[in-house]
């Protein structure tokens, strides 16, 4: 099976956004997705795989498949598991390299950023950093 | 500058005679005026930070610009004049509080500056192996931790008041809780997230009458209620200036005479000292003993204006504005959202709503009241225990100064439909 690249995927995303010109739409276009995110199994949602925030919690988990890091994720808050939906669709089943090395701008040119921000304190920032550490501990194996 | 000190009558009252605009009062706080997000804001986060009227920046302005010095040191002029509004501002404080005497009023940096300063104070000096510090379950973390420090040090023991499921306290268990092994009684006056005022002539009483001695964190009483410590006849009570109208960073401890003369200082430094040796130091007398080093000389400036400026509304004025804010807010959103869940309903409260709107998690909720202009709370509040404790992850939580008006709570109301719409299919 192919996959798309993340940049491909961060295309495609933009894409999708620009279609919304109110904040409202675009929010609920990213909670759609946040309740589409295929639910992690409860088993995966153990204190060792809580990505903790002070407002919201991420759950992380990864595994390396065919030379490829799969990445499942959940959150307590509707809006937060939108952003998780889209940096685990990007994110997911790429190749530890492309991880490690990806920007994420897609983010930014939506105009989500401000969700990942540390200020925020919604588990999303150490969510990116788990997945990359991941992604690099896979590179050193 | 020079209003006179009011006694604690007039700190009820107010000085002024008239009947307060509160329209026109918020002119007073130019912050108010400002947009967000495209809407009027709605500034409801009063309880973790108050808004501040331009007075307050005038006075630090004029410190700056007229006599700023470093106080209780210098001969020359501006230091005397420095020194002279830094001490007029303790004076303000303690007749704010109805101290006995200003030099039982020690500046901080703040509530938990003054709570850390009696857990390494009176606590390590104190407690011993089994001694017993009594707590309630609607603590702020700064009324937990600071003790867990010193319980881990010293070998005592925490003992916690559970909250009942309306948000207050279980007095039965606290009678119970209570007892010889009690070496100290720290507790919240107004619970920050609940809102709850609690029962602290009884419980106050009650630990007196077993030589118990009390600390009252006030940081959520001190903007609301008129606070008397003759009264009350606590040993100890702290609070922090910016949910006071007042600048950050700048706090009060109060203490009674015979346990300030008693505790060793905390901190050590400049102008806690009266003679230095190596071989021995012996330290300045009171309130200086627990003020190392240079103080907040513009945060105490700016303190003291915001006094004046709340001695004119009189706290029974402020309590009666916020109490009717928060009513008639609960009322309305009752009304309008029947799937909304109230997280504390004690009867004696002050203008603190914490909800959970159906399933929608408090962060969402919060987003998209930002986005409406409506400033909450989400979270925990720094009361972990007591989320666990209703098994919540947290609370939205709007919380009114006297300076909110009703139409912020219909943009509330209104900002909560967007929310219910996008957030709960």
């Amino acid at each position: 099976m192919s996959y798309p690249s993340i940049q491909e995927i961060g295309d495609e995303i933009v894409e999708e956004f620009s279609w919304f010109s109110s904040w409202e739409e675009k929010y609920e276009h990213l909670i759609e997705m946040g309740r589409q995110l295929p639910i992690i199994d409860e088993a995966y949602k153990t204190d060792d795989r809580l990505v903790r925030g002070c407002q919201s919690r991420v759950w992380l988990h990864a595994e390396s498949e065919d030379q490829r890091v799969v990445f499942r994720a959940d959150s307590d808050a509707i809006i937060t598991k939108g952003i998780v939906a889209l940096l685990v669709r990007a994110l997911s089943h790429q190749p530890a390299e492309d991880i490690v090395r990806s920007d994420l701008s897609f983010i930014d040119t939506i105009g989500l950023k401000a969700h990942l921000s540390p200020t925020r304190s919604n588990g999303l920032v150490s969510m990116i950093q788990q997945m990359k550490q991941y992604a690099g501990s896979q590179l050193n194996h | 500058m020079t209003a006179q000190l009011p006694d604690n009558q007039s700190w009820r009252k107010g000085s002024i005679a008239e009947t307060v605009d509160w329209e026109k009062l918020r002119n007073d706080f130019p912050i108010l005026q400002r947009q967000v997000n495209g809407h009027p804001l709605a500034y409801l986060d009063n309880a973790a930070s108050a808004q501040k009227p331009w007075q307050v920046k005038e006075a630090e302005q004029a410190l700056y610009d007229h006599y700023y010095a470093n106080v209780h040191r210098g001969v020359h002029t501006l230091s005397q004049e420095g020194t002279d509004a830094f001490e007029e501002a303790r004076a303000w404080v303690a007749s704010f509080i109805n101290a006995p005497e200003k030099e039982e009023v020690i500046f901080t940096k703040g509530t938990t500056d003054g709570i850390n300063l009696l857990a390494y104070t009176f606590g390590l000096d104190y407690l011993k192996p089994g001694d017993e510090i009594l707590l309630t379950g609607m603590e702020h973390h700064a009324n937990i931790v600071p003790w867990q420090l010193v319980a881990r040090r010293t070998g005592a023991v925490i003992k916690v008041v559970p909250v009942l499921e309306n948000g207050t306290l279980d007095l039965e268990s606290f009678d119970k809780l209570l007892s010889e092994k009690t070496k100290l009684l720290s507790m919240v006056w107004v619970s920050n997230s609940l809102g709850t005022i609690n029962p602290v002539d009884y419980m106050v009483q009650k630990a007196k009458s077993l030589g118990v001695p009390v600390l009252l964190d006030a940081a959520q009483a001190a903007p609301h209620l008129a606070v008397d410590v003759q009264a009350l006849d606590v040993d100890f009570l702290v609070f922090s200036a910016h949910k006071v109208i007042g600048p950050t960073g700048f706090g009060v401890l109060y203490g009674k005479r015979k346990w300030l003369e008693k505790l060793p200082p905390f901190m050590g430094g400049g102008d806690m000292i009266d003679q230095v040796r190596f071989e021995e130091t012996t330290f300045n007398a009171l309130p200086h003993k627990f003020e190392a080093g240079t103080p907040h000389i513009s945060g105490a400036i700016g303190f003291c204006a915001a006094l004046k400026f709340l001695a004119q509304i009189g706290m029974d004025r402020v309590a009666a504005r916020e109490q009717a804010l928060g009513e008639l807010c609960r009322t309305k959103l009752r009304e309008a959202f029947p799937e909304l869940r109230f997280i504390g309903e004690a009867p004696e409260r002050v203008a603190v709503v914490s909800f959970l709107l159906g399933e929608a998690h408090p962060y969402d909720v919060g987003f998209i009241l930002d986005k409406e202009g409506v400033a909450v709370r989400t979270g925990h509040h720094c009361c972990q225990p007591l989320m666990d404790r209703f098994k919540i992850p947290g609370t939205v939580r709007a919380s009114f100064a006297f300076y909110n008006k009703e139409s912020e709570i219909d943009q509330l109301i209104a900002a909560l439909a967007k929310a219910q719409k996008m957030l709960l299919p």
